[in-house]
């Protein structure tokens, strides 16, 4: 356990570095073809080393030890709830997401209060738990509930716990700095392994005990004081906690440079000066904007988004918020899922002819460009269109359609080109091609070039449907 | 723990430290053994100071905080990214009121904890010279003006304080039915350097060999004003724009799409002939859902190699983040649950560019007042100095009430 190998980076971690310490009997159980296939995918972090069944026994238990340390994220992976609806946190490998790709997206929270009415709470607990978005074939959602005690009273506290937890399965962040009001929470859902939010200077050996009477990670505030925030980190964790989560503090105005410089570097001395101190999770209380004076509740709920997403940018791995307006967290959850997105997966899908459903000779044809995120969302949307189709993937070098034909790579050549090498003439009897609204100005051109009927569809594709209604007979 | 304190009482150490063992519940066994093997070692009669100074290495449950303070995590990089100004005044041979300096950073994006901003980002408003779509949300703050590019470019300097115009040159695509003359959008800059006394960017159709006819007759209109001259790329004659921009001293934004070859590329034939001072670079903005994790990612890519040494990707950066309303959810109706979309579709903007902001973008192009509002605001917090969060302005809102 003494010598530590720093190698967690991507860039260091080499397939041989842990094959070496593999059986390396080749013996197939782990369902790979060898052990070095096993190898690189454990590198790749698509598999984990716990998977290789010979590993586990006592004849390798040292290189079992070895291999755990070697791939230890450079942030620690925390788990927040119990059973099947634990959220996992952390776990970040690297600062930067095009180094490998970030792990375990940010984590929402919604708040209530022990003072709120049982309507509110439960209106609240409710939309929360309901929020949906359907995004590129993924459901964004939020993913637990924060309890705030603004009556410090134990019993009030206890209370409003148990309605939470009766309504809902989410995982639960309990917040008061008074440890008696924290220990009647606990006592409400004692298995449930929620986040105790906080452990201060001034409260943090009480803290500590609940986190180790009810086996909970432990939240750590020092607003901007990262000396104080380290010292309870090595105070806790010699206190015998495991799991913390950081918090730096979010300041929404005055402050807002020290929050982006906090979380920044809390980030960079855990992944690049390996400073295992600082190497947990981060929190983030954007509604700490709702605190500040404000015209209206929408400029609170602006504020919070505006400091929610440089957070979900800048490392957050939790996210407090109070806001449940759709119109704030629907570009948050949005952004929290590209931030996530693996940047190895290419941005263009290969071009060619696709189908829908199961397109005869009369069915229609829809042509989009190659980039991702288009075919993705047009396939989506000629889906819901409940009829069979043909979709042609034009070239246009991953650009999407307004700026493939703004920069001349998508052009009626490329697209007469497709045409014919997809055979579509031998497909369907008809020779009509609708095309993208947004590419509505080479419509000429592609008829001349392609001998093709044009149809100019709808500028966004979400339109689809109704066109194909309207206009495909 | 007894099973412990019976193991370790074989070796007959002294009370106090068994007892110390004993409430420790949070030693790891083999770290008991091996200390219990390095003190059986060392442990002789009449050493006793000895094994007392080794007791508060044990570890315990502390009684008080024990000090563990911060180092700062702070990295040097080898270069700097280049500083690069916008418009002329009179003294400098332009007619502009003032002029702009962009770039110059030492460090990524507002890690200020390393280096001070050198010269804040900058916003400018966008201007159409012919009707385009537009969303409504964004229509109805400029519905007065939609007609006239210098009335539309006066109004965002009077109204919302613009620092620069964006003026798009739509109506020259040959793909039009009656595209412009080159002569003509020379006029209409005229008119917009008549209108206003900001810094100005002038943005082509994309038509790589009519932009190099509109701005042969820019450039020459405007000499001296220092435009942006909106966009270069790979497959135009970059050898002539280079040497236009030059000659009647402007600066070039070298557009490339979502790939740093092609912009290391692109930049190093325009050192051929423009000096580092007069090159901005634009590595595509798309909007937030539609491959915003992309632009993100090559900014940051960007910024972090010309930091590190990149001499071809030591340029500003600028962003078309009005691109962002192309996301169908910033303009779309949705259901009920995702309203008003008057709100969804600036804020969808405003987490465009706050995004693009922590990438390192130096000139942001963008269109809807509040979007702008929030991103000058927020580049005034960050570049303003560190230590001014004040922990008891925070430590309450557990407990508040809103």
């Amino acid at each position: 356990m003494t010598e530590r190998i720093v190698k967690r980076g991507m860039k260091q971690l080499s397939p041989i570095d842990v094959y070496t310490l593999l059986p390396k009997t080749n013996c197939k159980e782990c369902g790979e073809e060898n052990c070095i296939a096993f190898a690189t995918k454990v590198v790749n972090r698509e598999v984990s080393v716990d998977q290789c069944p010979p590993l586990l026994t006592k004849k390798y238990e040292k290189n079992y030890m070895q291999l755990k340390e070697m791939l230890k994220p450079a942030v620690k992976e925390v788990t927040v709830g119990a059973d099947d609806n634990a959220v996992k946190i952390g776990g970040k490998l690297i600062m930067y997401r095009h180094e490998f790709t970030y792990f375990n997206p940010t984590a929402i929270a919604i708040d209530v209060t022990d003072e709120m009415s049982d309507e509110e709470l439960a209106d609240r607990v409710k939309k929360t738990e309901e929020f949906t978005y359907t995004y590129i074939g993924n459901d964004l959602r939020l993913q637990m509930v924060a309890i705030r005690s603004t009556s410090s009273d134990p019993d009030k506290f206890k209370a409003a716990v148990k309605k939470v937890a009766e309504k809902s399965k989410l995982p639960i962040i309990l917040c008061s700095s008074d440890s008696a009001v924290m220990e009647s929470g606990l006592m409400a859902i004692p298995e449930a392994r929620p986040l105790i939010y906080t452990a201060t200077k001034d409260n943090w050996k009480e803290m500590a005990e609940l986190a180790l009477m009810y086996k909970c990670p432990l939240a750590v505030s020092a607003p901007n004081d990262l000396n104080l925030l380290r010292s309870l980190v090595k105070t806790l964790k010699e206190y015998g906690i495991e799991d913390l989560v950081l918090d730096p503090g979010t300041f929404p105005s005055e402050g807002l440079a020290d929050t982006v410089n906090n979380f920044t570097m809390l980030r960079r001395a855990a992944c690049s000066m390996d400073d295992e101190l600082v190497g947990y999770p981060l929190i983030g209380t954007p509604i700490v904007a709702w605190t500040e004076s404000a015209s209206s509740p929408t400029v609170s709920a602006w504020k919070e988004a505006q400091v929610a997403s440089m957070l979900i940018t800048r490392f957050a791995d939790i996210l407090i918020l109070h806001g449940t307006d759709g119109w704030a967290l629907l570009p948050l959850t949005v952004l929290r899922q590209n931030i996530y997105t693996d940047p190895r997966k290419p941005v263009a899908v290969e071009a060619g002819l696709r189908t829908v459903g199961s397109p005869d000779e009369n069915s229609p044809v829809l042509m989009t460009s190659n980039f991702a995120l288009t075919y993705y969302t047009v396939e989506q949307d000629v889906e819901s269109a409940d009829k069979s189709a043909y979709i042609l993937v034009v070239d246009s070098e991953g650009t999407a359609i307004d700026s493939g034909v703004a920069g001349r790579k998508l052009t009626a050549e490329t697209v007469a080109d497709a045409i014919k090498e997809s055979k579509l003439e031998e497909k369907v009897k008809h020779r009509k091609l609708i095309i993208p609204g947004k590419a509505a100005r080479i419509s000429g051109e592609i008829q001349e070039l392609s001998n093709w009927e044009v149809l100019v569809g709808p500028r966004d594709s979400s339109g689809i449907p109704k066109f194909l209604r309207d206009k495909w007979k | 723990m007894p099973k412990r304190a019976e193991k370790n009482s074989d070796l007959k150490l002294p009370p106090e430290l068994l007892d110390l063992l004993a409430g420790n519940e949070e030693v790891e066994l083999e770290d008991v053994e091996m200390i219990i093997d390095e003190l059986q070692f060392l442990f002789q009669p009449g050493v006793m100071p000895a094994v007392q100074r080794m007791v508060p290495s044990l570890k315990g449950k502390p009684k008080s905080l024990l000090d563990a303070p911060f180092t700062l995590p702070v990295q040097k990089y080898p270069a700097q990214i280049v500083e690069v100004t916008l418009g002329a005044t009179k003294s400098e041979g332009g007619s502009r009121g003032r002029s702009i300096t962009v770039g110059g950073e030492k460090s990524p994006a507002f890690y200020t904890f390393e280096n001070p901003i050198p010269n804040p980002p900058i916003v400018s408003f966008d201007v159409f010279d012919s009707k385009v779509p537009l969303p409504k949300a964004v229509k109805t703050n400029f519905k007065d003006v939609l007609d006239d590019p210098a009335a539309w470019a006066k109004f965002c300097v009077d109204k919302y304080g613009a620092d620069m115009i964006t003026l798009h040159l739509v109506s020259i695509d040959p793909l039009n039915d009656k595209p412009s003359t080159p002569a003509e959008a020379a006029k209409t800059v005229e008119e917009i350097l008549q209108a206003v006394d900001v810094p100005l960017i002038v943005g082509g159709c994309g038509d790589p060999e009519k932009d190099l006819a509109v701005f042969e007759k820019v450039t020459a209109a405007a000499a001296g004003e220092r435009l942006l001259i909106s966009t270069v790329t790979l497959d135009m004659d970059i050898e002539k724009s280079a040497k236009l921009i030059k000659e009647h001293g402007h600066v070039a934004l070298a557009f490339s799409p979502m790939d740093l070859n092609q912009a290391r590329e692109l930049n190093r034939r325009l050192f051929e002939f423009l000096p580092k001072e007069q090159i901005i670079m634009d590595t595509t903005t798309a909007a937030l859902g539609y491959g915003l994790d992309y632009a993100y990612t090559i900014m940051e890519r960007a910024r972090l190699a010309g930091l590190m040494g990149d001499p071809e990707l030591q340029q500003p950066m600028s962003s078309g983040t009005t691109n962002a309303w192309a996301a169908r959810e910033a303009w779309q109706k949705m259901d009920p649950q995702w309203n008003p979309r008057e709100l969804r579709g600036p804020l969808w903007e405003t987490v465009t560019a706050l995004t693009l902001l922590l990438a390192g973008v130096d000139v942001f192009m963008m269109m809807h007042p509040a979007a702008v509002k929030t991103l000058r605001s927020t580049i005034s917090k960050l570049t303003a100095k560190r230590g001014k969060g004040d922990p008891e302005k925070v430590a309450n809102w557990m407990a508040a009430k809103f």
